[in-house]
C-alpha cells in the first residue's frame, strides 16, 4: 500500500476507555439490569410457552379469524391457513411459534414505548430535531454493532435478543406516530380546542383517532422489521426459525436454511396482510371526502 | 353605546409574528409601516392597533381580503391566538388574564365557532359532532343528545344524525358545524369565513338560515368574510380590515355611501346595490282603505295626490295605481326588510307590491320606485 491514511490520533486510548467504561457498567450494574428486565423475559417465555402449548389447530383457527376480521377476504384467509399448514408439515411448528413469540413480544414492547415517544415528538419541534437523526442512526447502524453491548450485559440469551429486536424495530412506529399526528387536519384540531378541549382530550378525541391509519402503517413496518431481526437475533440465542437458518449455514445444509427461510416468509406474509388490512379499514373510515 | 351594550371590546390589540416582537412594537409606535417593520426586525405585523367594540346581539362582520388579518383577529376572541399587546374584554372581563382553567371554561361556555372548512371530526357521526360542545361542558349524555337533536332539527338535518360527515354535501356539513356551535348555547358565535367554501346557491340559503336563526336567538355573531355582498347582507355593522389595520367600522349604509378612505371606496365600488338596498328604503307611503271605503270616486280623489291606493279586505290586499282604471287588483306583498334585488321577480309580474312591516302595510313599491332608489344610491356611491 502506497499511502496509508496518516494516524492523526491514537484511537487505542479512546477504545480502551469505551471498553473499560462498559465493562465497569457490566460488572457493577449487570445484575441490576438483568433484574429490571426480568418481566420482559417472563413476557417472552410466557408467550413462547403458551403458543407452543396451544394445539396447532387452535392457533391456525385464531390466526384465520384474525385475517378474516381484518381483510374480510376468503382468499387471504385461506392463504393464511394453507401457509400455516405448510409450516407445520415442514416440521417447523415449534420453531415458528418461538419466532412468532419473539416477534410479538418485541412488537408489543416497541409499540408501548414507541407510540408515546412519537406523541411527544409531535408535540415538540425541539425533541423532533433531536430524535430524527437518532432514529436515522438507529436504522442505519449495522445491527451487529448493538448486539455486542447487549450480549456483554446479559450474556447470550433471550433478553439481549428481544432488546436488540426492539431497538431495531422501534424507529418506524415512532416516526409514523409523529408524522400521523402532525398530518392531522389543523382545522379539526383547532375546532376541538375552540370548543374547550384540554390537551389530553385533543389527543385522545382527535389526534390519535385521525392519525391511526398512519400509526397502523408504523406498527406494520415495526412488525416486519422485528420478524426480519429474528433471524439475526438467533445468533445470540433467541432460538426459533432463525436458529434453523443459522444451523443451515453452519452445517452447510441448504435444505434446512431454505425450508426455514420459506417458513419465515410465510409468517411475514400472514402478519403483513393482517396489519395492512387493519390499517386500510381504519383509513376507509376516516376518508373525509371534500 | 353604554357599557352594558358592549359584548366584546377589542382594546389596542397588536399581533406581531416573529422572534423580535418587542422591537417591532417599538418600531410601530414610532410610526413605521408594515413593510419597514418587516425589513428592520424581520417580524410580520399581523394586527396593528385594532380598537373597536361589538354590541350585544348584533351581527358584526369583519371583512377584508386574504392577508388582511381577519382570521387572525377572530382567533383572538377565544385566544386560539394570543395578542402581542392589548386587551380583549368579553362582558367586561379581560380574557387575557384568564388562567388555563378559566380559559377552558370560557371556551366551553362563552363562545362557539364555525370554521371555513367545517372542522368536523370525520370519525364521528353528525350527532356526535353536534354534541361535542355540550359533552365538553360536562352535560350528561342524555341531555346533550336532546340538545343536539334540537339543533339538528333547527338547521334542517333531522334524519341525518347517524351519517358521517363525508356522506354529506358541503352545505350540509356546514349546517352540522352551525348546529355544533349552537348546541353549546354560548352567547357569542364566531364564524370564520363560514360560507366561503360553499356554492353560491347554498351560500345564500345558509345566509338566510343564519338570519332566521339570529332573529330567533339574538346571539352576538362575529362573522368573517371577504365577500362584501355577504357582509352587507348579514352585518348590522361592518369593519373593514386591510394589512392588519382597521380602515372603517360602520353600518352597511355608512360603508357604502360614506367610505372612510380610498381603499374602502374602491372596495365598495363594485357592490351589487340591489342586494344592499332594502325595500323600506324605496317604499312610498300610500293611503290604506277598507273594502267598504273603496269607491271609484274616492279612488279618483286619492290618486290625484298619491301614486297608488291599497285596499285591505280581510286577509287579502289589493292595490290600484295611478293611470290604471277600474278596481284595485290583488297584489303580492313583501317584507320591508327584503333586498330590492329579491323583489325583482315579483315586480316583473305585478305593477306594484305591498310592503309590510311587522304585518302592517307600510306602503307600496313599484318598478319606478325601485329603479329610482337604485339610481339614487348609485350616484351617492
Amino acid at each position: 500500500m502506497a499511502d496509508n491514511f496518516p494516524e492523526l490520533v491514537d484511537t487505542r486510548g479512546l477504545r480502551f476507555a469505551i471498553d473499560d467504561g462498559f465493562s465497569w457498567i457490566v460488572a457493577n450494574y449487570g445484575d441490576t439490569f438483568e433484574r429490571l428486565l426480568m418481566p420482559l423475559l417472563k413476557l417472552l417465555s410466557g408467550m413462547e410457552t403458551f403458543l407452543q402449548w396451544l394445539p396447532w389447530y387452535v392457533t391456525i383457527a385464531v390466526i384465520a379469524a384474525l385475517t378474516w376480521s381484518a381483510a374480510r377476504s376468503v382468499k387471504a384467509t385461506a392463504g393464511a391457513v394453507v401457509m400455516l399448514l405448510l409450516i407445520g408439515s415442514l416440521g417447523l411448528w415449534n420453531d415458528a411459534m418461538a419466532t412468532v413469540a419473539l416477534m410479538l413480544a418485541a412488537t408489543v414492547v416497541a409499540v408501548v414505548i414507541g407510540i408515546p415517544l412519537g406523541i411527544l415528538m409531535a408535540r415538540s419541534d425541539g425533541l423532533r430535531a433531536l430524535a430524527l437523526p437518532l432514529l436515522d442512526i438507529m436504522q442505519t447502524l449495522p445491527i451487529f454493532v448493538y448486539l455486542i453491548p447487549f450480549v456483554m450485559l446479559f450474556g447470550p440469551g433471550k433478553i439481549p435478543a428481544i432488546l436488540a429486536t426492539v431497538f431495531f424495530a422501534i424507529p418506524p412506529v415512532i416516526r409514523l406516530t409523529d408524522l400521523g399526528i402532525r398530518q392531522v387536519d389543523g382545522e379539526v384540531v383547532e375546532a376541538i380546542v375552540a370548543f374547550g378541549a384540554t390537551p389530553g382530550q385533543k389527543l385522545v378525541k382527535v389526534q390519535i383517532p385521525l392519525a391511526l391509519p398512519t400509526i397502523m402503517a408504523g406498527i406494520n413496518q415495526t412488525t416486519m422489521m422485528a420478524l426480519s431481526m429474528v433471524v439475526i437475533a438467533s445468533m445470540i440465542g433467541a432460538g426459533g426459525l432463525g436458529y434453523q437458518v443459522l444451523q443451515g449455514i453452519q452445517r452447510l445444509e441448504v435444505s434446512r436454511g431454505l425450508l426455514s427461510g420459506i417458513a419465515i416468509v410465510f409468517l411475514a406474509v400472514i402478519f403483513d396482510r393482517i396489519a395492512q388490512s387493519y390499517g386500510r379499514r381504519a383509513q376507509k373510515h376516516l376518508a373525509t371526502g371534500e | 353605546m353604554t357599557a352594558s351594550e358592549v359584548k366584546i371590546q377589542v382594546d389596542k390589540v397588536y399581533k406581531i409574528f416573529g422572534p423580535r416582537a418587542d422591537g417591532a412594537l417599538i418600531a410601530l409606535s414610532e410610526g413605521a409601516g408594515k413593510a419597514e417593520v418587516l425589513q428592520k426586525t424581520g417580524c410580520v405585523v399581523g394586527l396593528n392597533n385594532i380598537d373597536f367594540s361589538i354590541r350585544n346581539g348584533e351581527t358584526f362582520v369583519i371583512m377584508g381580503l386574504s392577508g388582511s388579518g381577519k382570521s387572525t383577529l377572530i382567533r383572538h376572541f377565544n385566544r386560539l391566538i394570543e395578542p402581542t399587546a392589548g386587551r380583549i374584554l368579553v362582558d367586561g372581563r379581560n380574557i387575557m388574564e384568564m388562567d388555563a382553567k378559566a380559559l377552558l371554561a370560557f371556551r366551553r361556555n362563552g363562545m362557539s365557532m364555525v370554521f371555513q372548512r367545517f372542522g368536523l371530526l370525520p370519525h364521528q357521526t353528525v350527532l356526535e359532532n353536534t354534541i361535542c360542545g355540550p359533552i365538553l361542558q360536562g352535560v350528561n349524555r342524555r341531555e346533550a343528545v336532546e340538545r343536539g337533536m334540537e339543533q339538528l332539527e333547527l338547521v334542517g338535518l333531522k334524519g341525518f344524525e347517524n351519517r358521517f360527515p363525508r356522506q354529506l354535501s358541503g352545505g350540509m356539513q356546514q349546517r352540522v358545524g352551525l348546529a355544533r356551535a349552537l348546541a353549546t348555547q354560548a352567547d357569542v358565535l364566531l364564524m370564520d369565513e363560514a360560507f366561503s367554501a360553499l356554492d353560491p346557491l347554498i351560500k345564500s340559503d345558509m345566509q338566510e338560515q343564519l338570519k332566521d336563526i339570529q332573529a330567533r336567538l339574538k346571539k352576538t355573531i362575529v362573522f368573517i368574510t371577504h365577500d362584501l355582498d355577504e357582509a352587507l347582507h348579514l352585518g348590522d355593522r361592518i369593519a373593514i380590515l386591510k394589512d392588519g389595520e382597521l380602515r372603517q367600522v360602520g353600518t352597511g349604509e355608512e360603508i357604502l355611501f360614506r367610505p372612510a378612505d380610498d381603499y374602502v371606496e374602491r372596495f365598495v365600488r363594485k357592490v351589487d346595490l340591489s342586494r344592499a338596498l332594502y325595500a323600506h328604503e324605496a317604499v312610498t307611503k300610500v293611503p290604506v282603505l277598507s273594502r267598504a271605503e273603496a269607491t271609484p270616486e274616492r279612488f279618483a280623489v286619492l290618486l290625484r295626490d298619491h301614486p297608488g291606493v291599497v285596499v285591505v279586505d280581510g286577509e287579502a290586499s289589493h292595490v290600484l295605481t295611478r293611470g290604471r282604471g277600474g278596481d284595485a287588483v290583488p297584489a303580492a306583498s313583501i317584507d320591508a326588510g327584503s333586498a330590492i334585488g329579491q323583489c325583482f321577480p315579483l315586480l316583473a309580474a305585478h305593477d306594484a307590491l305591498i310592503v309590510t312591516q311587522g304585518g302592517a302595510v307600510a306602503g307600496i313599491l313599484t318598478r319606478e320606485m325601485a329603479f329610482k332608489a337604485l339610481a339614487r344610491s348609485a350616484r351617492a356611491a
